[in-house]
């Protein structure tokens, strides 16, 4: 079992930047040591007397065992918490959560697997592919993002994937386009027996429409708005069918960020979907 | 010697004064990882209420400057599976717990306090009194003193005598005091202050609201200086009164702030979003604060701040 999440103060050992994400490799070896593919960490932002109170959550792109053990975090500067982030250089100390949530199952017998990952989201699926691979599964790879310099992680695909397709919206690498336009033709050609996705959520709403009409399995790991990362705020519910086929507001950090693409209902984001269970008005319907 | 920190919800002793606020510590299951909640002084439950609610729509949450705005809208699994699969969960640990109940109308409150009355392990029960009155157009019971006080009242008959009954006030009303007194004057043998007050961001980038409902409860050390207000003028009117106060407690000083504002308690709220073990260290920064400042015992900080000023320190009182 990969064991319940800690709270460390590790040291950053390295900041770097990669295209346009900066990526940060943090000594944490009780996270290391329990990590699995798909978990994600917080982290605290703004130091000791902060005034932004919630945490970041972010997938690890990589574990090492390195001093004791090492997690790699992508991140893009999207506001005062991660431009703080990004200012940290070598030896500074950071407040870490993790792992968190629920990893990506693998499949028991060697099985062909599609990853498809767009912006930084797929900074996650690289520990995923390698743990794939040592199954002896096949991994391929779709990667794609806004434009060429916002592809994570291409070069680090190309060479350990079967095949890695590449899109951009604005043609400027690969396939112009989005990685669900090029979907269809990439499951058929690699003969893939299931899909594992992570990025935007109308991005892993599109890939699950795909999978669901050719009949594959696809796992998610879904985004949705954090603020603790550990299930006591509320605040990262999504609708999702449970296994008797009811569905609740359920929270994408402790029951997720990886589900069933086709339990998570992507037409519904941003509603309570008028059937949920305890949605107003349910109790006196039936 | 560290002082006595031992403190009183009506005739219930609790061992230490630092609680967690309604909503922010789950239902212990989700901090247990990361800190002891058998040694907070008490934690309390999210606001349970009579059926399930899903709550409101995505985003439920915005940060703002020190503070975090959030529109959860009292999601949960309803009385009936709270007792079943959460409540024993405390109680087997021994945890005390206060229960914060919600509802939308006066005979909800007294069917909730009557199935929790004989639950163990129910240390008190706390009245979320920032609910809509749906018997009145949805005007929030915490804005109007005689709803408070009927709220409380029928809590207060609903369960048992020996159960102390928290009303929780919010700080967003004309006049505090006199929701406290109707409260009291109902049977609340104890007052948790502040609830959140209401407030508003707007996503510039979208042009929209930042919140899916609009409006949400602002939390965090932005509003702390509200509850510092809200617990004074209250213990200076009521100093009989147990205070429990919140809103934006970080750190030990903070809580050693509301403590000599008049509260005997503190709880942490929106803090253990950012550090799940934020209860822990928060009683041991007041622990040595109070030790620092040479007292025995913490009920002897309560209130200290009402007193008139003196400049004779307490090494001259060999004289």
């Amino acid at each position: 079992m990969a064991g319940s999440p800690v709270q460390v103060t590790g040291t950053v050992l390295t900041m770097r930047r990669v295209d346009a994400y900066h990526a940060m490799t943090v000594v944490a070896p009780g996270i290391a040591d329990r990590f699995r593919p798909g978990h994600f960490v917080t982290v605290a932002v703004g130091g000791p007397r902060t005034s932004t109170l919630t945490r970041r959550a972010f997938a690890v792109h990589d574990v090492k065992p390195d001093y004791g053990g090492t997690v790699e975090l992508v991140f893009t500067v999207r506001g005062a918490g991660t431009a703080w982030l990004a200012d940290r250089r070598a030896r500074d100390p950071l407040d870490l959560i993790g792992p968190l949530g629920r990893p990506f199952p693998l499949p028991r017998d060697p099985a062909s697997c599609l990853l498809v990952g767009s912006e930084y989201g797929a900074a996650g699926l690289f520990a995923l592919a390698d743990a794939l691979q040592q199954r002896n599964c096949r991994v391929d790879f779709v990667l794609g993002a806004a434009s060429s310099d916002r592809v994570f992680g291409a070069l680090r695909a190309r060479r350990m994937a079967e095949t890695a397709t590449l899109t951009t919206r604005d043609g400027s690498l690969g396939v112009r386009g989005s990685v669900v336009d090029v979907l269809p033709g990439v499951i058929a050609d690699t003969h893939a027996d299931v899909v594992y996705a992570a990025g935007p959520m109308a991005t892993l709403g599109g890939v699950t429409a795909v999978c669901a009409d050719l009949d594959i399995p696809v796992q998610v790991s879904v985004e949705e708005l954090m603020a603790c990362g550990i299930g006591v705020c509320m605040t990262c519910t999504v609708p999702v069918i449970g296994d008797d086929g009811v569905t609740r507001m359920t929270r994408a950090c402790v029951d997720g960020p990886v589900f069933r693409g086709e339990r998570v209902r992507f037409g519904d984001l941003g509603t309570i979907p008028f059937d949920a269970h305890g949605a107003p008005g349910g109790d006196r319907a039936r | 010697m560290p002082a006595d920190m031992r403190t009183y919800l009506a005739h219930v002793e609790l061992p230490n004064p630092i609680l967690t606020a309604a909503g922010c510590a789950g239902t212990g299951r989700e901090l247990a990882p990361f800190a002891d909640v058998t040694r907070l002084g008490a934690l309390t439950t999210p606001t349970i209420t009579m059926s399930p609610r899903a709550g409101r729509p995505t985003p439920r949450m915005a940060e703002t400057p020190s503070g975090l705005l959030n529109a959860v809208g009292l999601q949960g699994p309803g009385i009936e599976a709270f007792l079943s699969r959460e409540l024993p969960w405390l109680a087997e640990r021994g945890v005390r717990t206060v229960v914060s109940i919600g509802g939308g109308s006066v005979a909800e409150f007294s069917a909730l306090a009557r199935k929790l009355t004989g639950a163990p392990g129910v240390t008190a029960l706390e009245v979320n009194l920032s609910c809509p009155n749906v018997e009145d157009r949805g005007r929030v019971f915490a804005r109007d003193p005689s709803a408070a006080g009927e709220v409380v009242s029928a809590v207060r008959t609903g369960a048992r005598y020996d159960l102390p009954v928290i009303a929780k006030l919010a700080p967003d009303v004309a006049d505090v005091v006199a929701i406290a007194k109707a409260c009291v004057d109902g049977g609340a043998e104890a007052l948790s202050m502040i609830n959140n007050p209401v407030g508003m961001a707007i996503d510039v980038d979208r042009m929209r609201p930042a919140l899916a409902a609009g409006t949400g409860g602002l939390s965090g050390p932005a509003i702390r200086p509200l509850a510092v207000k809200a617990v004074w003028q209250v213990h200076a009117a009521l100093p009989g009164t147990p205070v429990i106060g919140m809103g934006g407690v970080t750190s030990g000083r903070d809580a050693l702030e509301l403590v000599l504002a008049g509260a005997c308690a503190v709880a942490v709220g929106t803090v253990l979003f950012h550090d799940p073990y934020a209860g822990h260290r928060v009683l041991r920064e007041l622990e040595e604060l109070l030790q620092e400042r040479g007292f025995d015992r913490l009920a002897d900080a309560v209130g200290l701040a009402h007193r008139p000023s003196h400049r004779t320190d307490r090494e001259e009182s060999s004289l």
